[in-house]
């Protein structure tokens, strides 16, 4: 093997010939390369930025602490991601047509779109979801409906993803509720809930209670969930909203990370012991375009959870320190113009997360720039996955990218970058701190001003937007609502309400009612309120009158 | 003194949380002159209006990406002509199909601004548009 002062001098002589004459003859594109989080990409990467790195310690083995090469031993070898594309409008009825086609054309996982009426706990007529039923995702009023959006779907072999916050806990007993009536015990149940309400306050907006009562029901999750539902991931600590708000993958990982802090932070003070709710977290992050950071990025954050669990928290469980994630490509990247150029843009970022080591992966589809996706798009956004799992070969090695001195260092330099941004939090007094005095909506606000006038002053070029643009006719072969489901979706909600048992609802909602107010886990209320019909609006309800209602203020810097 | 500047309510009516088109638009238009009140996400059109007639704002910019700007960008226009607002330029972005556009423009909201759309074009749109009578 050939020292490191070999490099070195082959690497200055390099510089002083080779290189030195091709610059003389032509300059470089650019003064300087960097990635969207401001990283400095060097010319070429040799064995001399790995100098001195211990190698067990940085990287390791897959399946085995820090994780940087993948939490499973085989990876790809053993079995595919689960290709999960996230699907929900209109009405019950509509949605599970949609999820049976996805099934039965290869799909192996769903995930669920609820519309914003269902996600901030309002019943479909309430004044304020006007226009806002079924249309950015499915709308769910009452048990009624989960029944319906899972009619003749297995609960026992489909795993299902949940994006709920807010109304996670209500989901989440409707869901159990149905399977009970599948005849499917608890245990066997496999999904995630998003349950995440601080990257809400930050980035995604669909909030209800402060975020000390918003806290104490997530922990009331993950105990109810330890000792019933021990397959359930139940929560999904997102970076996705934060990066399509417009931070740097760095901020993503970042803050991220230090939300997946509070949240251990929380259940140990109330009580938990880190072992036995911190296997069951796991993530959800963006892919954006610029291909090597994020490789890096995914590679960076399982590195970082691992030692955060060991050695922050002292958990001993490998289980614990791993960083299981799901992935989907970044919506803010999609164009309206020339939308085919999409296809091929969600490919390249679907590739990246595979090459990250993602467990689950979303693919976007090209007209989502304009609408909740049309059956033919999303059939090409799950073609893409397959392409890749079962064509392009990249998941027959672990970790292919590994050991690329240019990853690797990227890895690390994301890695020290986040971690500067977890200790400021941290002084802070952490991500919920971080949040209320509004530095993480001020930090992602600032990169998405950055990014559009990046933009728009052409330092960073779009393909069809502002650079290689044509005339176009508008693309009209979208996914439409029709605005009679809001009326529909009504109707069926108050012939649920005419033919419940009211009493027993009203018993169950006071129930609710006292373990609010007090320190009971508020899961069997909710479970045993949702059973009797009880709808999201009036469980919803119970809960603002106790916990409150939060309030944003909003600054613009 | 100078030229009055013209005034600005950015605003997301409904219960849509994705805000950073509207942030990003609130910053460019004050960068460009103009001086501008953000809402905030989850505002009623009745809200909007309120805040639009007691700011006397020259413009008012809705951002919805939900899909429910059908039913939230008109009754806006709506409830402000009824409070004498009608000289309000009401302009509209977000996740909008090309084919609601004419609806919507046909409701009187002036301009509708899809994803991509340079703030420079929305900026000279409101400087060429503003106080003109709707």
């Amino acid at each position: 093997m050939k020292s490191k002062d070999s490099v070195q001098e082959e690497y200055g002589r390099w510089e002083e010939t080779t290189l030195k004459k091709a610059l003389e003859r032509s300059p470089e594109r650019r003064e300087s390369f960097k990635t969207t989080s401001d990283i400095d990409l060097k010319r070429v990467y040799t064995p001399l930025d790995r100098e001195g790195l211990d190698y067990p310690k940085e990287s390791g083995f897959p399946g085995e602490y820090p994780f940087t090469r993948g939490v499973r031993p085989t990876m790809y070898r053993g079995r595919f991601w689960t290709m999960r594309q996230y699907a929900g409008f209109a009405t019950a009825e509509e949605t599970n047509r949609r999820y049976t086609y996805l099934l039965e054309q290869g799909q192996t996982g769903l995930s669920v779109a609820f519309d914003l009426p269902t996600q901030i706990g309002y019943d479909s007529d309430h004044p304020l979801c006007t226009g806002e039923v079924g249309k950015c995702g499915v709308a769910i009023d009452s048990l009624k409906d989960m029944e319906i959006l899972f009619n003749e779907i297995p609960l026992d072999k489909v795993s299902t993803s949940m994006t709920i916050n807010a109304t996670a806990a209500i989901l989440l007993a409707m869901y159990c509720a149905v399977a009970e009536k599948q005849g499917v015990p608890l245990d066997q149940l496999r999904g995630t809930i998003q349950n995440d309400i601080l990257k809400e306050y930050a980035a995604r907006g669909t909030y209800i209670y402060p975020p000390k009562e918003s806290m104490r029901i997530i922990t009331d999750i993950f105990s109810f969930s330890k000792d019933h539902l021990p397959q359930w991931n139940t929560i999904s600590i997102s970076g996705y909203h934060i990066r399509e708000a417009g931070s740097s993958a760095v901020q993503e990982v970042a803050f991220t990370l230090a939300n997946g802090i509070a949240y251990v932070e929380a259940a140990i003070e109330a009580g938990l012991d880190v072992d036995s709710f911190a296997g069951r977290l796991s993530f959800f992050f963006g892919v954006h375009n610029n291909f090597l950071e994020e490789i890096a990025k995914f590679r960076a954050a399982r590195r970082m959870w691992a030692r955060i669990m060991r050695e922050r928290f002292g958990a001993k469980r490998p289980t614990s320190w791993m960083l299981r994630f799901h992935t989907q490509t970044a919506g803010c990247t999609l164009t309206a113009q020339q939308p085919d150029n999409n296809v091929v843009r969600v490919a390249f970022q679907a590739l990246a997360a595979v090459l990250g080591g993602t467990q689950s992966l979303h693919t976007n589809s090209r007209d989502e720039a304009f609408a909740l996706p049309s059956e033919e798009s999303v059939t090409i956004a799950l073609r893409t996955q397959q392409i890749i799992a079962h064509e392009s070969g990249v998941g027959d090695t672990i970790d292919p990218l590994g050991g690329s001195y240019a990853v690797e260092t990227i890895t690390q330099e994301i890695e020290n970058k986040a971690l500067e941004y977890i200790h400021r939090i941290d002084e802070m007094g952490g991500a919920t701190k971080a949040i209320e005095s509004g530095f993480m909506q001020g930090e992602i606000a600032d990169s998405a001003y950055r990014y559009q006038k990046e933009i728009e002053q052409q330092k960073r070029i779009i393909v069809g937007l502002n650079e290689f643009t044509i005339e176009e006719t508008p693309f009209t072969d979208i996914l439409k609502i029709s605005p009679e489901v809001e009326q529909y979706q009504k109707e069926k909600l108050n012939t649920v309400r005419g033919q419940r048992d009211s009493r027993k609802v009203t018993d169950a909602l006071d129930r609710l009612k006292k373990a609010a107010q007090g320190t009971e886990n508020l899961m069997p209320p909710i479970l045993a309120a949702v059973k009797g019909y009880a709808t999201i609006g009036e469980v919803s309800d119970v809960l603002r009158e106790i916990f409150g209602e939060h309030k944003e203020h909003t600054v613009i810097t | 003194m100078g030229e009055r500047k013209i005034r600005v309510l950015i605003s997301k009516p409904g219960l849509d949380g994705h805000d950073r088109g509207a942030k990003v638009i609130a910053r460019a238009l004050r960068d460009g002159g103009m001086e501008v009140i953000y809402s905030g996400i989850r505002q009623t059109p009745e809200q909007i209006v309120a805040t639009a007639v007691q700011e006397g704002v020259d413009v008012v910019g809705l951002s919805c990406l939900s899909g429910a700007h059908n039913q939230l960008f008109p009754e806006v226009v709506k409830l402000l002509r009824k409070q004498g607002g009608d000289d309000i330029l009401v302009i509209g972005g977000g996740i909008i199909p090309y084919d609601d556009i004419p609806y919507l423009t046909k409701a009187g909201i002036k301009a509708v601004f899809q994803p991509g759309t340079p703030t420079d074009e929305i900026i000279t749109f409101i400087k060429d548009n503003v106080g003109k009578s709707h």
